[in-house]
Parts: C-alpha cells; sequence; structure tokens
C-alpha cells in the first residue's frame, strides 16, 4: 500500500519533467541561449567566419555615433506610433460589418484575407501600386490630375509608403479581434443603455469599449510587437532604400551582419541588443498583467 | 450603424448599408483584385503599359502553367510544403505536452518556465539570428529544409505552450482527478483524457502554425538559398527580381504562393479565429 502510493507520488513529481523536457531542450537551445550568446557576440568584432575579436563595448560606442542608427531608430518610432492606426481602423471596420445581412460571414472572411497571405505578397502587390510610372496609385491620382509621386524612391515619403502597406494586414487582424468581442457582448447592456438614452458615441464609449477591454489589449499586443518586428515589408519594398531612409532597427541588423555590405556580426548583433531591448519593455508589461490575471484566478 | 441591428433601421440605411458592404470590400482587396487581373493578362498587355485597365486577352491557362514551367515556382512550392508540415506536426506534439504539463502539475519554477515560453515567443527574431544560423552551419544542416524546421518548431512552441497551457486549464480538473484515485498512471491521463478533449486547440494551432510558417520569410531567407531548399516567400521574391518587366507571370507566383493558406482559412475559419485571439476574447 505505502509502496504504491510511493512510486505514484514518484510518478507525479517526474511527470512534469519528462513532459516538459522536449519543449525545454529545444526552446532553451534554439530561443534562450541564442539571446545571450547575441548579447555576448555584441562584445566582439566577427565577421562570421574568422577569429573574434573582442571589443568590449567598442560597438554600442560606435552605434552612438553612427547616423543610419538614428535613422532606424526614428523610423522604428514612426512604426510604433502610425501601426496603432491598425486599432481604431479595425474596430470601425468590425463595427461596420457587426450585421447580420445576407452574406455577412463572407464579407468578414473577405475583409479579414489580407492577414492571410504573406507579407511578401503584400510587399509585391504595394510595390506595383506605388509604382510611379504605372501604378494604380498614380493613375488615380492622375484622375485629379495630381501626381506623378515616387512614394517608395522618395526620402520623406517611403517609411509612411510601407507602414501604409503594414495597416493592410494588421487592420485586418484587428478587425477579427474585435468583431470576436463584438460577439461577446451583452446585449442586456446595450438594452440597459438604450433606456439611458445612450446613443452613437456614448453608447460605444461607455458600453461597448470597456466591454472589448480584452480584444483591445491583444490588439496593442499584437500592434506593437509587429510594429517592432517588422522586416519582411523593408526588405521586399525598399531593401532599406532610398539611401538607407526607410530602415528599420530589424532591416538595419540584418544588413549589418548579413548582406553584401559587409558581415559584420559583432555590430548587427550590438544592434539586435538594442531592439530587444527596446521590445522587452513591452514583455515585462505583458507579463506582469499575465501574471496579475493569473493572481486573480 | 452598430449596434443596432440594421433590421431595425429604415429601409433607406438598410439598402445604402447593402450597397455600402459590397463597394467598401472592392476597395478594401483592390490591390489584389489588380494583383488576380494582372495575373491573367498577355506579355502584350504589360509591355503596352496596360496594367490596370481591363485585360486584352485572358490567360489564364497560360500565364499560370508558364510560371510551373519556366520557372522553379514548383519547387519552392514544395520546399515549403517540406518546411510546413514537419514544423506543425513537431510544435503541436511538443507543445501539447508542455502544455499539459503546465497546465496540470503544480510544481516549483512552473510559472518561470511558463513566463520562459511566452517571453520567447515575442523576441524579436534579430537577436536569434547570428547564433542560430551558426548553430545550423555547424550542425550541418544549413541550407536544408531540415534546419529550417527545426528552428520553426523551437520557436514556435513557445507561442503554442502558451495557447495549450491555457487551454487545459480550462477543462475540469475533476476528470483528471477521477483518473488518478482510479489509480491511471500519468500518461495514460495525458494520452486517452487530455488529448481527445484538446481537439479544437491542436485543430486552431495547426491551422495557425501553418500560416505562420508558410508566410514566413525571415528565416527562409536566413537559413537558406537556392530553389533547391528556399520556400516559396523567398522563392518569390527572388523571382520578382528575375522577372523586373513580367508583372503578369509575378502576379501569377504570387496568386499560387498565396492559395494554401487562404484555402486552408476558408476552409477551417472557425479554428484559425480561435486560434488567433488566443481564447483571451471569447
Amino acid at each position: 500500500m505505502s509502496a504504491s502510493r510511493a512510486s505514484r507520488f514518484n510518478q507525479r513529481s517526474l511527470a512534469p519533467v519528462l513532459f516538459l523536457a522536449p519543449a525545454i531542450l529545444f526552446f532553451m537551445f534554439y530561443v534562450i541561449f541564442p539571446i545571450f550568446q547575441s548579447m555576448q557576440i555584441s562584445l566582439y568584432d566577427w565577421d562570421g567566419l574568422g577569429d573574434k575579436t573582442f571589443v568590449g563595448i567598442d560597438n554600442y560606442v560606435e552605434l552612438m555615433d553612427d547616423e543610419a542608427f538614428y535613422t532606424s531608430l526614428k523610423n522604428n518610432v514612426i512604426w510604433l506610433v502610425l501601426y496603432m492606426l491598425a486599432i481604431p481602423a479595425g474596430l470601425f471596420i468590425a463595427l461596420f460589418l457587426n450585421q447580420t445581412v445576407f452574406g455577412m460571414r463572407l464579407y468578414k472572411s473577405l475583409f479579414f484575407f489580407p492577414f492571410v497571405i504573406s507579407q511578401v505578397v503584400v510587399g509585391l502587390v504595394f510595390t506595383w501600386f506605388y509604382d510611379p510610372s504605372y501604378g494604380l496609385l498614380n493613375v488615380i491620382l492622375g484622375w485629379f490630375s495630381l501626381g506623378p509621386v515616387t512614394i517608395l524612391g522618395d526620402e520623406t515619403w517611403v517609411t509612411y509608403g510601407i507602414i501604409f502597406a503594414g495597416l493592410w494586414p494588421q487592420t485586418a487582424y484587428c478587425m477579427i479581434l474585435y468583431i470576436t468581442g463584438l460577439n461577446a457582448v451583452d446585449p442586456e447592456q446595450i438594452e440597459a443603455g438604450r433606456l439611458d438614452n445612450a446613443k452613437g458615441w456614448n453608447m460605444l464609449w461607455y458600453i461597448i469599449l470597456p466591454q472589448l477591454k480584452p480584444a483591445t489589449f491583444i490588439a496593442i499586443v499584437v500592434t506593437v510587437i509587429g510594429a517592432l518586428r517588422s522586416f519582411d515589408l523593408v526588405s521586399i519594398m525598399t531593401a532599406g532604400g532610398p539611401w538607407g531612409s526607410s530602415r528599420v532597427l530589424a532591416y538595419y541588423m540584418y544588413e549589418k551582419a548579413f548582406s553584401e555590405y559587409g558581415f559584420r556580426m559583432g555590430y548587427g548583433a550590438a544592434i539586435a541588443v538594442v531592439l530587444f531591448l527596446i521590445m522587452m519593455i513591452y514583455i515585462t508589461v505583458f507579463l506582469v498583467k499575465m501574471y496579475r490575471d493569473e493572481k486573480g484566478h | 450603424m452598430f449596434p443596432t441591428p440594421i433590421e431595425r433601421r429604415s429601409a433607406a440605411v438598410q439598402r445604402l448599408y447593402k450597397t455600402a458592404l459590397p463597394f467598401a470590400m472592392v476597395l478594401w482587396l483592390l490591390p489584389l483584385i489588380a494583383v488576380a487581373l494582372t495575373s491573367v493578362r498577355s506579355a502584350g498587355d504589360i509591355t503596352a503599359g496596360n496594367y490596370w485597365g481591363w485585360p486584352t486577352s485572358f490567360n489564364l491557362a497560360q500565364n499560370y502553367s508558364d510560371i510551373f514551367t519556366n520557372t522553379p515556382l514548383g519547387s519552392y512550392m514544395w520546399n515549403s510544403v517540406r518546411v510546413t508540415v514537419p514544423t506543425v506536426i513537431g510544435t503541436l506534439a511538443l507543445s501539447c505536452m508542455s502544455g499539459f504539463a503546465l497546465a496540470v502539475y503544480k510544481f516549483k519554477g512552473n510559472m518561470l518556465v511558463f513566463f520562459m515560453f511566452v517571453a520567447g515567443n515575442f523576441v524579436p527574431f534579430q537577436i536569434l539570428m547570428v547564433p542560430v544560423r551558426d548553430l545550423t552551419l555547424q550542425m550541418g544542416i544549413y541550407n536544408t529544409v531540415t534546419g529550417l524546421a527545426l528552428f520553426h518548431i523551437a520557436f514556435q512552441t513557445g507561442f503554442c505552450t502558451l495557447f495549450m497551457r491555457n487551454f487545459i486549464r480550462a477543462l475540469p480538473v475533476e476528470l483528471i482527478e477521477a483518473a488518478r484515485v482510479e489509480g491511471v498512471k500519468e500518461w495514460r491521463i495525458f494520452w486517452f483524457i487530455i488529448l481527445p478533449l484538446m481537439r479544437p486547440a491542436i485543430a486552431a494551432l495547426a491551422v495557425l502554425v501553418f500560416t505562420f510558417i508558410w508566410n514566413d520569410y525571415f528565416w527562409a531567407t536566413v537559413l537558406t538559398q537556392g530553389a533547391e531548399s528556399q520556400p516559396v516567400t523567398a522563392g518569390l521574391y527572388s523571382l520578382n527580381g528575375q522577372w523586373v518587366a513580367a508583372w503578369h507571370l509575378v502576379s501569377a507566383g504570387s496568386i499560387v504562393a498565396a492559395l494554401p493558406p487562404v484555402a486552408i482559412f476558408f476552409l477551417l475559419q472557425k479554428h484559425f479565429i480561435a486560434g488567433l485571439t488566443l481564447g483571451a476574447v471569447k
């Protein structure tokens, strides 16, 4: 009796280890250790093949004087701010589609479409859309005798042009979060609000939005992370150009560490560490919120 | 219009809404519609600069067979399949187990391990790039679909563990307690009781991970090169470079590359959305 209880106890304390081991090992090997390795590499001068030379914080010191780094950082901030537009835009479309007319399911799916396709395809599509000689944008501007404009070739417009392309799938994502959220909105509260004469903005602000809080939270998290991860579109649409004006940290890192411009792994790693630290702020906020929710249970 | 059901509005508003709907949709999908139209244009249309007008002839069969016979697109597609399918299976296997362990057992460091997965899943790819590329080179699996799939499995496991763990936590615990009283072994509880209940979560994550991996571009360019191992995202980009003036072919290629995730989305929409919303918005 006591022997079997002991074995069952052992089994129960051993089980989590066995169930977790493969996932943890894999994750440690490919995700956790590389983070620390990158931090270490950022202290070296290394071309990826030959010997590493320890240079201390030289890479970071160089970064402080690197104009391209500040351009990338500035563009990251622009991305972060403008990407947030996906949230109200998604909410707007979700409210617009929150009806039960014939064919609504299909409409909702079609509106979600841009999120499902690859950013490579989105990037190519918008590159053609902006094309100065034949692009649809200039055709449309031509109707109003405006243009032509070279969005992707113009230092002032290029980042906004890319962000606009990125907002397309991101808005679709936020929209689906809100559509799902709206399904769960309590109709009784809406009726109660109606009795209190809440309409339009008041209804939205005081009755609907508070109930959409979980959706808004997830929308903010995925949008911030999406903005900081922006790489695909920059790479596809401009490769950071013209003259590096559309670089973001994620792309600049790649360019420094792994492109025809050279294999400066240490310098690239230093840029990645900066990006990581920025992202860590958001990750921490997310974890703290999760921790509180867990405690509340 | 919100949140008043449209049926309660006047006939005029209803009519307005029903006209606005398709109009808004066309506007929203305009870039895609243009690509779809371009993909059936003739080469003549392209040289004549007829990019956005109505195609003078519909070369659907010719353009779409051209991209498979005259470009390596077919082999890029096949590489994508070879990376995506094992990744989906591997990720689900690992995260079902880890999610189960984190949801069911109380042990020291449970929360810590859980947060490690969550945090890791949000990390910027760039901080992993140099070491992971180096690792892959040292293991001799650089520029192979295996190398790419192994990394994807590890990374996606972070996100999937988060989802699986929360899903299992919402299941009734009494089931597990009852089984334990009966003396059922732990792995049998996992296999015969929990796993069948996890089917919706497995479906949701399978669809989602498939889409993420199929659409991945960054790791495809970092860990592979050339048509023998590159997936379709990276392949499409290099095709675009070689076929600068052949918009009709690149468009056809883009459509083909987008089809698998789109098809899966339409077939398994419910699961897809359940996965995306992370169970947070019910």
